[in-house]
């Protein structure tokens, strides 16, 4: 390899033109095969897999939905649009909506906005860098499961540590699970504890990457240090933000294994689905029960529609009130 | 397995871009208060992990006791916890290091493969197929689940290890990761000069680019095993209790001993998250730039 290297730059120099020279090797035919095929052979191996395993599952959930489909009974007609009429006018749908948006609200909210002070904080000169980076990305390297059954403890309706601290200031104990925006609460903070930390590093990231003479200058003109970080590090790391904002949406919308974890296991979420989330739902009537997959398959769908809307909304939200900052 | 293994000894570690070079201005020291406020937020991050491993090693009679100081029983724990046969949990252990094991080489070796072709070849299509992958990145694949597992009872790979590893050998974000990397780290000319001495492509990949793009593969590597290692939803759904994964034991182990056994169910999640922490603690430098990596290139 080293010869390679160094054997580089006379023969270019010898050879201006962009034109490559002729191949002096016999293996001229198969050189070519080489050079014309090789690409489409390297990327192939992810387009096959990822058409066969993410996007035909993807695509043919719009077939399934159309259809009464389910596994024990053997149905599997044609049924239309019935599975999304049904699905409308199906209160356990709204209610698993309802909490998913509203966990979505609760956790991501708070988890961006405290991921860009802390990468505030970090985003200056100070000793054990890495090791205060570290502890606060920690959470991120915890087994998903584990966590769930962890905060289950600390959020018990008795004994459980929270409901102890508040009665040490005197507050009665809160259900945690009873209460369904007690249960969204404490969903939502397992999920920013897990990814306020990696949010952090992120914005930390993009916000290095900003000339310091803008600072510089702008003390200079006597701005506050906390005008700098509205006034020039929001904005200018607004892509990063607007990622971050996508990334959370997709995510905090297909959320399952926390509040399942939560709820002791339980796939129903609650004893009146208090914190049943929609992807929680689609499990519920999909493979437990009756498998119901026609009806599954049409929930999946109209999640994936929220999704994207929900996902453009944020964006155009994001965008809007960034850009605000910026005069 | 050996060559996940030799990567990330080769790592360097993260440029320490502003060290040496001190602008004057106060304004980037940290102050005392800056300290505080991030020292709060490790003690915030890092007492639930300690706190669960001290549960796991007190006795069920002093799980809820306040001052949390750790109890003597963690190997008594564990061993009951490991007797429990319902959630097999050493067998999901070695299951889930199997399979993350699997699917880490596989996703280094055919992103980086595409991530080359994708950076340093040219051919027709090159740029409509790389937004296809961008695109990909952003399809919550969770949704094709139904069609999915249909198609795992057709191959009757429900309840196999396959069904939790094959569908996730190749990755969007990870082809995306290694072309942005090849694009700065591999220079035009040396795959040219490689050229003129009569490499074939392939070994131009195997020989010259594999080993510049080795930082990068350390980095997904590290973020796709423990991905992998988190995966919960779609083994839950494709694998059965005979063969569960490391989550899938705990789930079992959670619904099975809620209401009694506490301190054993403590001791799986920490045994769960313990590999990971090693991890975390060995690569640790490597991760973080890994996360901070990603924002700047998107």
């Amino acid at each position: 390899m080293s010869s390679t290297v160094g054997a580089a730059p006379p023969r270019r120099a010898a050879t201006p033109a962009r034109h490559r020279p002729e191949p002096r090797r016999s293996s001229y035919r198969l050189g070519r095969w080489d050079l014309k095929y090789s690409p489409y052979l390297y990327v192939a191996p992810f387009f096959v897999l990822f058409g066969i395993f993410g996007l035909f599952p993807l695509l043919y959930t719009v077939y399934v939905s159309l259809f009464d489909y389910e596994l024990l009974s053997g149905t599997r007609e044609f049924a239309g649009l019935e599975n999304y009429r049904v699905l409308l006018a199906d209160a356990q749908f709204w209610n698993a909506a309802y909490n998913t948006v509203g966990i979505f609200v609760l956790s991501t909210v708070p988890q961006l906005i405290v991921a860009l002070l802390l990468a505030n904080l970090l985003n200056r000169q100070m000793r054990g860098r890495t090791l205060l980076r570290m502890g606060i990305v920690v959470p991120n390297i915890t087994s998903v499961a584990a966590v769930g059954i962890i905060f289950a403890l600390i959020f018990a309706d008795r004994y459980g540590l929270v409901n102890w601290l508040l009665g040490t200031v005197g507050i009665d104990p809160v259900a945690w699970r009873d209460n369904r925006y007690a249960s969204w609460l404490a969903i939502a903070f397992m999920v920013d504890w897990r990814w306020t930390g990696y949010n952090a590093l992120i914005y930390l990231g993009a916000m290095q990457a900003i000339p310091r003479d803008l600072y510089e200058s702008a003390s200079l003109d006597g701005a506050s240090a906390w005008r700098q970080f509205w006034q020039i590090t929001v904005p200018l790391i607004r892509p990063t933000i607007l990622f971050t904002v996508i990334i959370s949406t997709i995510g905090g919308f297909q959320i399952f294994t926390e509040p399942l974890m939560y709820g002791h296991g339980m796939v129903r979420g609650g004893a009146e689905h208090e914190f049943q989330t929609l992807a929680m739902y689609i499990y519920e009537q999909t493979f437990t029960g009756n498998a119901e997959y026609g009806y599954g398959a049409a929930m999946s769908w109209l999640l994936f529609l929220m999704i994207i809307i929900f996902a453009l909304i944020n964006f155009a939200l994001v965008r809007r009130s960034v850009k605000g900052e910026q005069k | 397995m050996t060559t996940t293994q030799a990567l990330p000894r080769s790592v360097t570690p993260p440029p320490r871009a502003r060290r040496g070079r001190t602008p004057g201005a106060r304004l980037w020291e940290a102050s005392p208060l800056t300290y505080l406020a991030l020292i709060l937020g490790c003690v915030l991050s890092v007492f639930p992990i300690v706190w669960s491993f001290i549960i796991a090693s007190r006795d069920n009679s002093a799980v809820y006791d306040m001052p949390p100081t750790p109890g003597g029983m963690l190997f008594e724990n564990i061993d009951r916890m490991l007797a429990n046969e319902d959630a097999a949990f050493l067998y999901g252990l070695v299951n889930s290091a199997v399979v993350s094991t699997i699917v880490t080489v596989s996703v280094i070796f055919f992103s980086s493969l595409a991530g080359f072709a994708l950076a340093k070849l040219r051919f027709r299509g090159r740029n409509g197929l790389l937004l296809v992958i961008v695109l990909t990145m952003m399809v919550p694949t969770q949704l094709g689940i139904i069609p999915l597992y249909l198609m795992m009872v057709e191959l009757e790979w429900t309840g196999t290890l396959q069904a939790v590893i094959v569908p996730f050998l190749v990755q969007g974000f990870g082809v995306f990761m290694m072309r942005q990397y090849a694009l700065a780290a591999v220079s035009d000319e040396l795959i040219e000069a490689a050229r003129l001495d009569g490499c074939s492509t392939w070994r131009i990949y195997w020989n010259v680019v594999l080993p510049a793009l080795r930082p990068a593969a350390a980095v997904l590597g590290l973020l796709t095993f423990m991905q992998t290692w988190n995966e919960f939803l779609w083994p839950f759904v494709v694998l059965t209790p005979d063969t569960p994964t490391v989550q899938y034991s705990l789930k079992i182990l959670s619904s099975g001993l809620y209401q009694t056994d506490y301190t054993a169910l403590f001791a799986g999640t920490a045994l769960a998250t313990l590999p990971l922490l090693v991890v975390f603690l060995v690569f640790g430098r490597q991760i973080i730039g890994g996360i901070m990596e990603g924002a700047v290139k998107s």
